[in-house]
């Protein structure tokens, strides 16, 4: 006794207008390949290339409330990205990371479309000059990337170091906004 | 210890929780109420998610969710028709799977809790200790509810054939 279409999408909905989710998310198709997306009441929470074992991740940190419904309006954002109509995005963010974490993440948010920063630059901006290696753990570990635009930091002689969704989609997202590569 | 425990029965995301089970509770309820097990089926699923993140760890959510639904189914047939109940003196019998097959047809005709009491034993194999947290029941009381229920399905039957 299979649930219809019709009646999965009438819970779903129900369970979203009675405010019962501590977090939902999405997964969709994307130029740069699968992309799972989370969001809380206050704001996208998560980006990911990789959708094994996020369900889980998003009940440790947000609850066990976690329902696929559909994210609209982050969807469309990210197409206009992908499309090259979008420079920048409007959607409030849900970041729940250590003090340091959001600091550099805040400094990340200001690096404009189509331009690179080093990662000693960005410890730099925090205050924490030698903290290079830390705001490379930091970018490694950022939970909303593409919106954090952690593919615009790169090593201080430009090579592109490394990246969550691979070294291919971090190249393909800066000629994508018309940064110059190394 | 406590944390090892915690650790083997982790509370999964709602998401997996519901994929899991929300086909054989929507046929669970389409044998107790028919045509009216869509809202019954809707209403159980938030149920479940209201008191999910009260949850203390993941252990028996199938007999949970299945507690909930008879509940739900519950309500509904208790507003539809009066409960009789049987006398409870008489031996109790157990049924066959293929059997079951033969009867469930007739499931329909039973009160609500011997209803709900043998479906769950011969349509979804729950063990009488599951049947009678569903039931709120002690186990006897769901072992003489199914017993009865299958009683009253043979005599159905007989008069039927």
């Amino acid at each position: 006794m299979n649930v219809t279409p019709e009646l999965d999408t009438r819970f779903r909905e129900a369970a979203l207008r009675e405010g019962l989710v501590d977090v939902r998310f999405d997964v969709f198709d994307s130029p740069v390949g699968e992309l799972f997306v989370a969001a809380t009441d206050r704001g996208l929470a998560r980006i990911s290339y990789r959708p094994e074992g996020m369900e889980e991740s998003l009940a440790r940190t947000f609850g066990v409330r976690v329902l696929r419904t559909p994210l609209d309006d982050v969807r469309r954002e990210l197409d206009e990205y992908f499309e090259g109509t979008r420079r920048k995005f409007d959607l409030s963010l849900d970041l729940r990371v250590a003090p340091f974490h959001a600091d550099v993440l805040r400094e990340l948010a200001l690096v404009p479309y189509g331009r690179t920063d080093t990662y000693g630059a960005l410890a730099a901006k925090v205050g924490r000059p030698r903290a290079a290696r830390a705001v490379g753990t930091v970018m490694n570990r950022n939970p909303i990337p593409i919106v954090l635009p952690c593919h615009r930091i790169v090593g201080a002689d430009g090579s592109l170091t490394g990246y969550a969704g691979g070294l291919d989609v971090k190249r393909r997202l800066l000629r994508l906004e018309g940064a110059t590569l190394v | 210890m406590m944390g090892s425990m915690a650790a083997t029965d982790p509370i999964p995301p709602f998401e997996r929780f519901y994929l899991l089970h929300r086909d054989e509770v929507l046929g669970y309820l389409r044998r107790l109420l028919g045509p009216r097990a869509e809202d019954a089926w809707q209403e159980t699923f938030l149920r479940a998610l209201r008191a999910y993140d009260r949850l203390q760890h993941g252990k028996h959510l199938r007999a949970w969710v299945f507690t909930i639904a008879t509940n739900v189914a519950m309500d509904d047939l208790r507003a539809r028709k009066p409960v009789q109940l049987e006398n409870g003196d008489e031996p109790s019998v157990e049924l066959h799977r293929e059997a079951f097959r033969e009867l469930e047809h007739l499931t329909g005709d039973l009160p609500p809790t011997e209803r709900a009491a043998v479906v769950l034993r011969y349509g979804y194999d729950l063990p009488y200790t599951q049947i009678a947290d569903a039931l709120g029941s002690s186990e006897d009381a769901a072992r003489a509810a199914a017993s009865s229920g299958v009683r009253r399905l043979r005599r159905t039957h007989e008069r039927h054939t």
